[in-house]
């Protein structure tokens, strides 16, 4: 056999392996959440009820699944104008500026801190600020995490829609221009309807960045088992109920929370691809 | 243009072009601020404890640090374990992932637009938005649970490892994208064997590229703490045994955010941990300066 032909063989064996990963990571998830399904059936999905009391274990998992989905999406909302001001500033008014620079930097390190020290500043400095200013009573909750989810997923919000605002071509822009169009009617008008799909997928690649996160969730939302009934109600997530109770956990509460990591999983799978398939239908 | 109300007189359209403007700006500064808020709040309140016993000494127990605090002194001792662990794991990590992800990411480059290399981009991509819990209780599953028998190092580093990898493939497919073809054409024209071409010519071409992309992806796994909780649990003693339950510095700001007497180390832990965390981002910052 001629090394060229090795190598390719070589190339293929070795880029199985995350085709093998992923296939396992399903493979064990599902055999995981098997006992818990086999007792509890979908009801999982709408039962409420969450008791690990032995003798009466009973596990739903509705009360982790409205959490993750009531956060994220309060955090998308809160994000929004920011991520959204932040792309036009890099990818439009200040494009390959400086200053463009240097904010891009610092947006780009709010990705790199991690979610634990997001936590810690969430909990030492924003839950305090928050109480202070006679917004919440513990400050702990729904809103306190989504400020700080927020504020997480706005670099991965705005990469994206930074790139395609500043990949409008200018061409359209100067006819508005020479219109006479205002800045404001030009991006209002010409180049968010041009970059609105691109703009739409950087928000559920970011939703999706949320569904996930789990420190600082953990550290804020209070870890109560109930469906949060609003802003200011404690609640859990999919990723944080893992977090706090996997320690203790065997058995059918094991396999429940694995079930609730399996779910997690799937929700961020299909939330990624629709984000995907959009960038790729504008492509 | 429907939009634009003709009876709209031009002053009154350059006043909600300037309110706009001055949104954007507003808005952004909000944006990044938490960063600086962050950053100083950490160097305020950390600064005291960072020093070379803190790099160097084991943490201290809760007794010790009551005592300390009793006294209205420093808490003693620091976080070598952490430390020490950390580089143990986010190490093995690497060397798991690096190679993997550096051939695949050839292997998707060699293979465009082929069936098999699209699903594996796209199972890549999927593995990517995989919350890192998620990794760790895989890691658990599989290493904890038959590898290791119980909490181990090596548990923690398979759940980074599995993070990193699609990070890596990405950036090392995109960078060879960059490429111009006719390097390597010109490598196959000399009659170079394949094998030569890819790791002759491709891989040191792309290498400040492939750099920028192992670095981010270190850097991003160095702050993890949820995998390593279900997988590498933590120590109050220095580890290099593998297959034994060890510390690492995102692991040990959560045991001192738990315990009412450590909370004063949170802050130099973290302060070191963002240290570290930026280090690692900045030099890939510079890896990608350079290619430019």
């Amino acid at each position: 056999m001629n090394s060229d032909k090795i190598t390719k063989i070589v190339l293929f064996s070795v880029s199985f392996i995350i085709l093998i990963v992923a296939g396992g990571i399903v493979f064990s998830l599902v055999g995981g959440a098997i006992p818990s399904f086999k007792t509890f059936g979908f009801g999982f999905i709408t039962s409420s009820h969450w008791d690990p009391t032995d003798g009466r274990e009973n596990y739903g998992a509705l009360p982790f699944i409205a959490g993750t989905l009531i956060t994220s999406f309060a955090a998308l909302v809160i994000s929004f104008p920011l991520s959204f001001a932040t792309s036009l500033f890099l990818g439009e008014y200040y494009r390959n500026t400086r200053v463009a620079k240097i904010l891009g930097t610092m947006v780009d390190l709010l990705a790199g801190i991690p979610s634990i020290v997001y936590g810690l500043w969430g909990f030492y400095i924003l839950r305090p600020f928050l109480i202070g200013i006679g917004f919440e009573n513990q400050g702990f909750g729904v809103l306190t995490s989504s400020i700080v989810l927020a504020i997480m997923i706005i670099p991965y919000a705005t990469s994206l829609s930074n790139e395609i605002i500043s990949m409008v071509p200018n061409d359209l822009k100067e006819a508005a221009y020479s219109l006479g169009s205002t800045r404001y009617e030009v991006i209002r008008y010409v180049t968010v309807p041009a970059a609105r799909s691109g703009i739409f997928a950087g928000y559920i690649l970011a939703f999706g960045r949320a569904l996930g996160e789990t420190m600082a969730v953990t550290m804020l939302i209070g870890n109560s088992n109930i469906i949060p009934d609003g802003l200011f109600s404690t609640g859990n997530t999919m990723a944080s109920v893992i977090a706090n109770q996997f320690g203790e956990a065997d058995g059918l509460k094991l396999s429940s929370l694995i079930f609730i990591g399996l779910l997690l999983f799937v929700i961020t799978g299909i939330v990624n691809s629709i984000g995907k398939l959009i960038i790729r239908k504008m492509n | 243009m429907k939009a634009i109300n003709e009876a709209e007189n031009i002053s009154s359209r350059i006043r909600k072009d300037r309110v706009f403007l001055g949104l954007v700006v507003f808005f952004s500064v909000i944006t990044v601020s938490p960063i600086i808020l962050i950053i100083s709040k950490l160097i305020e309140k950390g600064y005291k404890q960072l020093s070379f016993g803190f790099l160097v000494e084991k943490t201290p127990d809760t007794m010790e640090a009551m005592t300390a605090i009793a006294n209205n002194e420093l808490i003693p001792g620091g976080i070598v374990n952490g430390i020490l662990g950390t580089l143990l794991m986010v190490a093995m990590a690497a060397v798991i992932a690096i190679p993997i992800a550096i051939i695949t990411g050839v292997y998707l480059y060699e293979n465009q637009g082929k069936w098999l290399a699209n699903i594996t981009r796209n199972v890549s991509d999927i593995l990517q938005g995989v919350p890192s819990i998620v990794l760790g209780l895989i890691s658990y599953l599989w290493v904890v649970k038959y590898v290791t028998n119980g909490f181990s190092a090596l548990a923690g580093s398979v759940s980074l490892a599995i993070m990193m990898l699609p990070m890596i493939v990405r950036s090392t497919e995109e960078t060879l994208k960059m490429i111009p073809q006719t390097l390597k054409e010109a490598g196959l024209a000399l009659g170079i064997p394949y094998w030569r071409v890819l790791t002759g010519i491709l891989i040191p071409t792309g290498f400040s590229g492939l750099m920028t992309g192992i670095l981010l992806a270190v850097s991003r796994v160095i702050g993890e703490t949820a995998p390593l909780m279900l997988t590498a649990l933590g120590s109050r003693a220095i580890n290099m045994n593998i297959s034994k339950p060890t510390s690492a510095i995102p692991l040990l700001i959560w045991e001192f955010y738990n315990d009412p007497n450590m909370v004063d180390m949170i802050w130099s832990s973290s302060l070191l941990l963002m240290i570290i965390v930026l280090a690692f981002n900045l030099t890939a910052k510079q890896f990608a300066a350079n290619r430019k």
